[in-house]
């Protein structure tokens, strides 16, 4: 299978490399910042991984970063990195849709934290991604304004909800983006397009500026080309924020401090649920790929053993009464009173119905439906209820997991990537996607997926590492593992 | 701290038939005072102008999240525990409804853990009110409908200031536990001084920082069963509540008098046609779909931050109307006026400083409503010394206390200014003796006449003597030698 055009990761160099370049003055950020829009002009027509592309600003950013930087200043690890970021995170006078209707043309007032502190460190704002609506999804077939295109095969879609943000590394149009995370839509388009993607511990990332989805779940995290790429975005974005009272009171994890450590000694289990057929639909090449991955860090000196997490099973389920129920308290402000579509009705319910119903597509429709009804009267416990319960008890199961394993190893999606329109019209099959991803949103674990190989298809496949609470350093140590052993695999086989 | 509450006129209710007996449970929402809003920086302001005090976490612009005043959360405690409430860790929740008022179309409150719970308060007259909770949450913004009869339902468009979105409010449940208007009014008058004590609010019913719901309905007196409630809304006065309550009260006897029974409902207060108007039917009673506030962590105050709390509470109405009873020799409820006006400290300032406390009570009731002025406890002290004395007669007394209320200055100064001197008692015979003898009519009247006619002609003899001596005259004196000269 030849690769096509469209697929070119880390086109002009990882962040690492540009930052470097940038910051002794080998190349200007200007230069680097016109490349990637060079290759964003050029290629975005096919892949779709953008709903506005901010050339003008982007410029801007980067002349004044040249401009600081010819006068001796040290402008962070990010100097002149461009960076795409999900349109679902607020940007200060730039279009902010969630790739929906109802929020068409919407400029906020404000910026995001984790994009502030990204800026802040030198990086540079390229555009805005394509999303499911809301992030409601997994292919990012449901966004207001068209699906985005697997760069690896234009047929194909690139996963979700973060599928803009996957996609635009995996094209090349920037060395690394930002996507947000609530059921795996980081993790699993992360591993359809063959790049790496983190969901952090949840509040070890501010979400300031996130526009919520289901608030106990939602996490941003990094998309690069490398892990250690990640490891710098996630220092830089990490750390306690006064505007979110969920993070962590506590500085950014350390996660690049442990990337050369090897895993010898390290305990890895592999999730039995996740590895055989207790859960269907996992397709045979991605398991031979998690195998092999665990083979890899055997052979690295880690112990490798296999643990049983037996409600997993029941996250799916307990995923969508959580979820949709936050998500249909947080939708609601979208009434067309203050911002946003306004369709006008006879009185103000008549016009917050028309508003909402001209505004949201049918999967946010269905999803709201989904949670008001799991909070209802008479149903509230048998449902909303019943789902913190499984949540509690995964919690369980994961904390005495991690009593004999330092992380535990699974698929990141149960298949390479689908053609469009496959799964478009059943939502069922579409939430079987988020199968192996779900239960870390539910637990509030960090989760990552490296690229570790491809499918029968040809097409990318990552491998999922989860760690307890907070300890999102060894997840990043044995992800670094795996990424030199793809590599050297990579090579050999080049 | 000295402050003055306008406790409105007095107007007790005709009461209902002795066949039923009334049972209201209030809910009253009381706007916490804090220099910011609930959840974001914004100033907590009253009278801006319209949409000055906004940022993005109290407008729910997308994205943004809130922050818990602790500012907020403390005086809530506060006002917890001077409720006798049990304070517990707590968590706020999402009270789910649509309303353009409301920025995110859900109200941050609390709801299965609330920050106070099983309280109680005492009213002046004794009466134990039991209260359910006192939770947190946050206010709403202000709709203005143009164009019609200013109701929404005809306007043309409306206009929304979210100055008062996200303003901190502690809504305090009572039990059903009251039975006449008269004890509603006492409670909220009572929750208002402790309000007032811990200043937590300035809880004005006028401008809405304080505002009542009042939950009424009847039964068959020496029944216990709790029969359909209405919800009565938009009292904005003391006087209103007892009204709104002694209304909607005889509303439901006359119904179930004929034979029909009220309707679980919200009604509104109609201030100038004295009457409640139904609002809307709780039957599709709305569902709030409460779930735990995601963005938000729980409440969970320390041992040490409770007992700060505790320390830091003043001294109470219930508390200071003991006190004040003590130091004056009178009964506590009769101490209560004084204490609700907030003057309980300047009584027993003034005792302290040597007045006698019977006098010192009798003068701030009747002679000090309209506010202390200049005077201080100390030239009061002086002032009721003279009275007590019988250096200065009652009516001397009450004239220049008004003139020390107005520019300050010793009691003996003033007295001296207004040529006021103690008249001798030997002097005052002689007159009354010179007036019986030039109007013997008028003596014979009072001496022979009935009741009526011997009260009159008392007025009659005092009047003419006060006239005499400009006033100077103490009347009791008065009726003492005419008593002694009849017999
Ligand atoms: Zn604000």
């Amino acid at each position: 299978m030849t690769t096509p055009e469209t697929a070119s990761p880390a086109a002009f160099g990882d962040a690492q490399s540009i930052a470097n370049d940038v910051s002794s003055g080998t190349r200007t950020a200007a230069s680097v910042v016109a490349n990637h829009l060079d290759r964003i002009a050029t290629h975005d027509g096919e892949v779709h991984a953008f709903n506005v592309v901010t050339a003008e600003r982007a410029m801007d950013a980067a002349e004044s970063i040249d401009q600081r930087i010819a006068a001796g200043e040290d402008v962070g690890p990010l100097a002149g990195v461009p960076v795409a970021v999900k349109d679902n995170m607020c940007t200060r006078g730039v279009a902010t849709t969630c790739s929906s209707k109802i929020l068409e043309g919407w400029e906020p007032p404000y910026t995001a934290t984790v994009v502030e502190r990204l800026t802040n460190a030198g990086a540079i704002v390229v555009g805005k991604t394509n999303l499911d609506e809301f992030a409601m999804g997994s292919s990012t077939e449901n966004s207001a304004f068209g699906p985005t295109h697997n760069p690896w095969d234009l047929d194909k879609v690139p996963g979700g909800s973060s599928g803009g943000s996957a996609a635009a590394v995996a094209a090349g149009f920037a060395p690394v983006s930002l996507g947000s995370d609530t059921g795996g839509s980081i993790r699993q388009p992360a591993s359809l397009c063959g790049v790496v993607g983190v969901k952090p511990t949840y509040g070890a990332v501010s979400r300031y500026g996130l526009i919520a989805f289901g608030s106990s779940l939602d996490q941003i995290g990094p998309f690069t080309t490398t892990v250690a790429d990640s490891a710098t975005m996630f220092e830089v974005m990490g750390g306690h924020d006064p505007l979110d009272s969920t993070s962590a009171n506590q500085p950014a994890l350390a996660v690049s401090s442990k990337l050369d450590a090897g895993v010898d000694g390290l305990r890895v289990g592999i999730i039995t649920e996740m590895a055989g057929d207790v859960i269907e639909g996992i397709d045979a090449d991605v398991i031979a790929r998690l195998r092999a991955a665990a083979t890899a860090l055997e052979a690295g000196g880690a112990t490798v053993g296999e643990v049983s997490i037996p409600s997993s099973v029941y996250g799916l389920p307990a995923y969508y009464m959580v979820a949709p129920a936050e998500a249909s308290s947080n939708l609601a402000r979208f009434d067309g009173v203050r911002y946003g579509l306004r369709v006008d009705g006879a009185n103000t319910a008549l016009m917050n119905t028309a508003s909402r119903t001209g505004g949201f597509g049918p999967e946010v429709k269905r999803r709201i439906m989904l949670g008001t009804y799991a909070l209802s009267a008479g149903y509230r416990d048998a449902f909303y209820g019943k789902a913190q319960q499984i949540r509690t008890k995964i919690i369980e199961e994961f904390t005495a997991a991690y009593e004999h394993f330092d992380v535990l190893l699974s698929p990141a999606s149960p298949s390479t990537a689908f053609a469009l329109g496959d799964k478009a019209a059943d939502p069922m099959a579409m939430y079987l996607n988020d199968v192996c991803t779900i239960p870390s949103n539910l637990s509030g674990q960090p989760s990552m997926s490296v690229p570790f190989g491809v499918g029968d298809d040809g097409m990318p496949i990552g491998v999922q590492i989860l760690a307890p609470l907070m300890g999102d350093v060894v997840m990043f140590q044995v992800a670094a593992e795996l990424e030199r052993v793809a590599n050297a695999t990579n090579e050999a086989g080049a | 701290m000295y402050y003055t509450v306008d406790r409105g006129p007095e107007v007790h209710e005709p009461s209902i038939p002795d066949a039923w007996e009334l049972v209201v449970g209030l809910e009253v929402h009381v706007e916490l005072s804090t220099k910011t809003k609930l959840f974001c920086g914004c100033a907590n302001h009253f009278g801006s102008e319209p949409n000055t005090n906004v940022c993005p976490t109290c407008l729910g612009l997308p994205g943004a999240l809130p922050v818990i005043n602790a500012a907020a959360v403390t005086s809530a405690m506060r006002l917890g525990r001077a409720l006798n409430c049990e304070v517990k860790p707590s968590v706020m929740a999402r009270k789910n409804y649509f309303y353009p008022d409301m920025p995110k179309d859900f109200q941050t409150s609390q709801y299965d853990q609330p920050t106070n719970e099983n309280g109680w308060l005492d009213t002046p007259a004794g009466v134990r009110i039991n209260i359910e909770r006192a939770h947190i949450e946050e206010d709403t913004g202000k709709s203005t409908h143009v164009g019609g009869d200013g109701r929404i339902s005809s306007a043309q468009y409306s206009l929304i200031d979210y100055n008062r979105a996200g303003v901190p409010l502690l809504e305090i449940v009572s039990c059903p536990d009251i039975r006449t208007a008269e004890e509603a009014k006492a409670y909220v008058a009572e929750l208002r001084g402790i309000v007032l004590a811990l200043d937590v609010s300035d809880a004005k019913m006028e401008e809405g920082s304080m505002r009542v719901d009042a939950n009424v309905s009847v039964r068959p007196r020496g029944s216990d069963e709790l029969r359909t409630r209405c919800e009565v809304k938009n009292i904005n006065s003391l006087s209103s509540l007892g009204r709104a309550i002694a209304y909607e009260a005889k509303r439901h006897i006359s119904l179930y008098d004929t034979g029909d029974r009220p309707i679980q409902e919200t009604r509104h207060w109609d201030e100038e046609a004295g009457r409640t108007r139904s609002g809307r039917s709780k039957e599709n009673e709305e569902d709030y779909r409460y779930f735990p506030e995601p963005d938000l962590t729980p409440l969970v105050p320390s041992v040490e931050e409770l007992e700060a709390i505790d320390a830091s509470l003043p001294e109470l109405p219930g508390a200071q109307r003991s006190a004040l009873a003590e130091a004056a020799g009178i009964s506590a409820p009769d101490a209560g006026l004084i204490v609700e006006r907030g003057h309980s400290q300047f009584a027993l300032d003034t005792i302290a400083a040597g007045a006698d406390g019977a006098r010192v009570v009798v003068h701030i009731n009747n002679n000090l409503a309209g506010g202390l002025g200049e005077l201080t406890p100390e030239l009061f002290a002086g002032l009721v010394q003279m009275e007590t004395a019988g250096d200065l007669t009652s009516t001397q007394t009450k004239t220049v206390l008004a003139q020390m209320v107005e520019s300050g200055g010793t009691a003996a100064d003033i007295a001296a200014a207004k040529g006021f001197e103690a008249m001798d008692t030997s002097e005052l015979d002689g007159m009354v003796d010179d007036l019986i003898s030039s109007h013997p009519d008028e003596w014979t009247r009072f001496c022979e006449g009935d009741e009526g006619d011997a009260k009159k002609m008392a007025g009659f003899f005092t009047g003419q003597i006060m006239k005499a001596t400009k006033g100077q005259a103490d009347g009791k004196v008065i009726a003492q030698i005419l008593n002694s000269r009849r017999s």
